[in-house]
């Protein structure tokens, strides 16, 4: 009962709390620019769905260090995913790497689009064309007047 | 006394729903009129104890009475009379029966307003809406219930989240209720007109103003949250893609393709099945949300208590409700055909594009949202999709989509007669894009591609939606209330493509450490730090800052924001500070205290943000001005037969 | 009887859907399992926690199986298991490194010395760093190393002696496990 409860305690209190960045900024301000970016696109793993740059959580704190440090010795924003993903997998990262797994995944706007204009385009052309060879259907309607 | 009085007003609720339902729809079924009237009388009596039983709760919380176990959970004796109110439907329990009454408000609604509805189908429609009462009710008494007692009661309450403990937040889960459930009202015209085989499309036209209501209702409910989220996370953020975000998404995506979907069928009989198919989904994608907020089965910020009981009775209330009507459409569908014609760029023509591409959305939002699911079923492990891949994968239907709307909405029905506006709406679009260019070049500084397109796109469609208006302008007083309507909502989409456009492409967020007196400077206003104050609220301590902003010397404001420290425990709350104006908000978010004076803070600088929250209300009045249209209140006409033969036959069945 | 088909894709997608939804039910969307499975241990040299003058890591235990348990006094699930460590300890299966993550030094000694050792050796990681370096996220997590340095297992939550049984004894007992 009292589990419960501490539970449930647990759970109403805030989840998300944001957390801004304690560190210095980089003095140059495409390094930091880069570096707002790169935490914008990582997740926090132990929170309710939040970056490492809006969580205050402690891995969030050490993550963001680590990418600092990542950053400071030169490495490419490829290399800093690289290294996180080497450590937790692609569930660090925000931006779904393409790989066979996901193509699925990018694949499907597009062809969800295409997909869904050919099925208008397929009926539109149909009815045009039921249009052109019978006049009378052009007529059919069930009120006059709507906009 | 008053928790066992709620519960059993609960029970007597449900027993009304179940009555409600058999009476409506055998009743029905064997024609029995006096059964059928009772049914009526039942939405009645089952709404009247759903209002007991929510008044009860929010009497208890009123009350501070820490014996009932939700009340303890989610209020506190220091909390304000508002939020004690707000906080009976904050958690998961009160949320229930918030929605359990909201059922019951728009069923009893449908029986009062629908006089001119045949009897036997109005009946069908209570009937299936009871079915869904009773199956919400269960749910909630058996799983739910809010009125349980806590023994021995507890001396004070947990508190309401301090995060729910602002106005927006508090209206903002009513509202979107209210759009949620008000999507069973098409839902269950549609599975009434399923059960009956009806071939004729009234149906379309008396679930229109419902729909109408329903998605007005989850467009100010979508707004108020990413309006809350926006001033009060310290994140500067307007929409994140969180799982519960798409859940509510999906639903006002599809109903917006049901609302234009059902103009169609209602004026030309056309798509008959599958604007039934849409008016099933939609609600269906409510159910589906509820499910995902309350099952623990996505990770989310917004997520309810979860426990894979509960989330095991609403997938079988889903399976229930939404196996059974797509089996009354499989069954029914195929006998429901059309004959009508309509020319290629007509008004038909333009829906139905409308309609793929916003399936297209809704299905890409689902797949996303759903994908790190798919693949840890297949064993292909966990991934995340956030953000940087539905920001890019919504564009692709979205873009097109307003780029049509800007066209489509000229189209006549039946007959493409874009012809005489041609050289108009080009001319416009050639005006939008030099003025985008320019805008993009001189206000903002830099021509940025997608800052270009988005400008394009939304100066063509609100000068697009702004030429009949004048075009018409002697003839304002004949033009129908659905007319005004229309434009005003498109107009509403124009404003917030012009505020996601500049926010996205040319907003400045930094993370910096001020010291007293210390300066930053962003898109030339420059913010200087004052230092900080301790300030006291009802039931929180805070640290407030001072930030003066000025532009060239000349000051334009002072901003305060606190980070607070409720009584009752928990993270500390950050209440940015924010200047904000049609053009840009300025906006300012404490950090954390490094000592010796300096702060670090979040200071951002957003363009053109408060267009996507007017937009959105906008959108919303534009369809309550439609849904008043005059020509809903009139009783449906029978088909005037205009071809003979078939047409006349179907009509007459 | 071909063109009535279609009408039973939405059912069909819907069914599917559900099927998903089912799985996900009993399937917890925040564990996260470890891409250095099958991969050498990342190595770590850091202080003892007894100790600072003395070091502890990976090479210390070159060429036999052991246990590594990343743990803190902050964390109940920890001193949840904590009994069961001490039992694991006392069978002398395998040795169990303990790695005291974002803690603080005295209050851990103090924690060991009221509840007991079954730590063959402490590293002290205030910093974090090698935790990153074997992706812990939270604690209790327990990563099993086999003789050549392969990480075989981990553990995510509490140890169980279930679970130890059933998991961990298995991979030790097994060829690759012992040297």
């Amino acid at each position: 009962m009292m589990r419960a409860l501490l539970l449930a305690l647990l759970l109403t209190l805030p989840a998300a709390v944001f957390a801004i960045d304690a560190e210095q900024a980089f003095e140059d301000p495409a390094m930091q620019e880069r570096y707002e970016r790169l935490t914008r696109e990582l997740r926090c793993l132990v929170c309710q769905n939040q970056t490492i740059a809006d969580s205050n959580a402690t891995l969030a704190q050490d993550l963001r260090r680590e990418v600092r440090e990542l950053m400071a010795e030169g490495k490419s924003d490829q290399e800093i995913h690289e290294f996180l993903t080497a450590r937790y997998g692609d569930f660090v990262l925000y931006n779904p790497p393409v790989k066979p797994r996901t193509y699925v995944l990018w694949a499907a706007p597009a062809l969800l689009v295409i997909i869904g204009l050919g099925a208008a385009m397929a009926v539109i052309i149909r009815r045009a064309r039921a249009a052109r060879d019978n006049p009378d259907s052009l007529e059919a309607d069930n009120e006059t007047g709507t906009p | 006394m008053i928790p066992e009085l709620g519960h059993f007003a609960l029970i007597l609720a449900l027993l009304l729903a179940a009555t409600q339902a058999w009476f409506g729809l055998a009743g029905a079924s064997r024609g029995n009129v006096a059964w059928m009237r009772a049914a009526q009388t039942a939405v009645a009596g089952q709404w009247v104890f759903l209002l007991v039983a929510f008044g009860l709760l929010v009497w208890s919380f009123i009350q501070f009475d820490f014996s009932v176990r939700y009340v303890a959970m989610t209020s506190n004796s220091l909390l304000p009379l508002f939020y004690r109110i707000s906080a009976a439907w904050g958690g998961h329990e009160g949320s229930l029966l918030m929605w359990g009454t909201m059922l019951g408000t728009w069923s009893v609604a449908v029986a009062a307003l629908s006089r001119s509805m045949p009897l036997p189908f109005k009946s069908r429609v209570l009937g299936v809406l009871g079915l869904v009462s009773v199956g919400f009710l269960m749910f909630t008494l058996f799983t739910s219930n809010p009125f349980d007692r806590l023994v021995p009661a507890a001396a004070d309450g947990n508190d309401l989240n301090p995060l729910l403990q602002d106005f927006a937040l508090a209206i903002h889960p009513p509202m979107l209720y209210l759009g949620y459930v008000g999507f069973s009202v098409a839902f269950a015209f549609a599975c009434a007109t399923l059960i009956e085989g009806r071939l004729d499309v009234d149906w379309a036209r008396w679930a229109r103003p419902w729909t109408l209501a329903a998605w007005l209702c989850l467009t100010i409910g979508i707004t108020l949250g990413s309006w809350w989220a926006y001033y009060e996370l310290g994140w500067g953020g307007y929409w994140f893609w969180d799982p519960v975000e798409n859940a509510s998404f999906m639903p006002w995506l599809m109903g917006t393709a049901l609302i234009h979907s059902l103009a169609v069928t209602e004026k030309r009989g056309l798509f008959k099945s599958w604007t039934l198919l849409l008016a099933v989904s939609c609600f269906s994608l409510s159910l589906l949300g509820t499910f995902l907020v309350r099952s623990g089965v996505l990770v989310s910020v917004h997520a309810f208590a979860t426990d894979p009981a509960r989330g095991l009775f609403i997938l079988g209330f889903l399976v229930a409700v939404v196996g059974g009507a797509l089996a009354l459409y499989t069954w029914r569908a195929p006998a429901l055909k059309s004959e009508a014609g309509f020319e290629l760029l007509s008004r038909e023509a333009f829906l139905l594009f409308n309609n793929a591409l916003l399936i297209a959305a809704t299905g890409l939002i689902l797949i996303g949202t759903l994908y790190p699911l798919f693949m840890d079923a297949f064993e292909l492990g966990k991934i995340s999709v956030g953000p940087p891949y539905f920001g890019v994968a919504f564009l692709i239907p979205m873009v097109p989509l307003v780029l049509l709307m800007s066209v489509g909405m000229h189209a006549s029905w039946k007959r493409s007669r874009i012809g005489p506006l041609q050289n108009l709406l080009l001319g416009l679009f050639a005006a939008a894009v030099v003025a985008a260019l320019l805008v993009t070049k001189f206000v903002y500084g830099e021509v940025h591609f997608m800052g270009v397109v988005g400008f394009t796109v939304a100066f063509w469609l609100i000068a697009s939606t702004l030429v009949e208006p004048i075009q018409r302008w002697g003839a304002w007083r004949t033009l129908p209330a659905g007319f005004w309507g229309m434009t005003l909502a498109h107009f509403g989409i124009g404003l917030f493509a012009l505020g996601v456009t500049g926010v996205e492409s040319y907003r400045i967020e930094r993370d910096i450490s001020l010291g007293v007196g210390e300066t930053t400077t962003l898109q030339g206003y420059d913010f200087r730090f004052e230092g900080t104050r301790e300030v006291r609220g009802p039931n929180y301590q805070a640290v407030e800052g001072t930030v003066v902003i000025t532009r060239d010397g000349r000051p334009v404001t002072t901003l305060r924001p606190q980070k607070r420290y409720y009584a009752s425990g928990g993270n500390p709350m950050t209440e940015a500070g924010i200047r904000a104006s049609l053009r840009r908000d300025l906006f300012v978010a404490l950090g954390e205290d490094l000592g010796a004076g300096k702060w670090s803070m979040r200071v951002q600088y957003k363009p053109l943000i408060r267009n996507i929250w007017l937009g959105a209300l906008l959108m919303a009045l534009g369809a309550l001005i439609a849904a008043s249209d005059r020509r809903y209140r009139q009783p449906v006409r029978a088909a005037v037969p205009k071809a003979a033969g078939r047409m006349a036959r179907e009509g007459a069945r | 009887m071909k063109r009535n088909l279609r009408f039973l894709i939405p059912a069909a997608l819907f069914a599917a859907l559900v099927g998903f939804l089912f799985f996900g039910l009993y399937n917890d969307p925040r564990e996260i399992p470890s891409p250095l499975i099958g991969k050498p241990a990342p190595s770590f040299s850091l202080e003892s926690l007894a100790n600072p003058s003395r070091r502890v890591g990976t090479t210390d235990y070159q060429g036999r199986p052991y246990v590594v348990n990343v743990w803190g006094t902050w964390c109940p699930e920890c001193r949840r298991e904590h009994e069961v460590l001490l039992s694991i300890a006392r069978t002398r299966a395998v040795p169990i490194v303990g790695l005291n993550w974002k803690d603080d030094r005295a209050l851990a000694q103090r924690w060991l010395k009221e509840l007991g050792d079954p730590y063959d050796a402490v590293a002290f990681d205030p910093e974090g760093q090698a935790a990153i370096d074997w992706g812990v996220y939270g604690a209790p997590e327990t990563f099993l190393v086999s003789a050549d340095g392969t990480i075989v297992h981990k553990l995510i939550g509490p140890m169980t002696w279930s679970i130890w049984q059933e998991e961990f004894l298995p991979l030790i007992n097994s060829p690759g496990g012992r040297s």
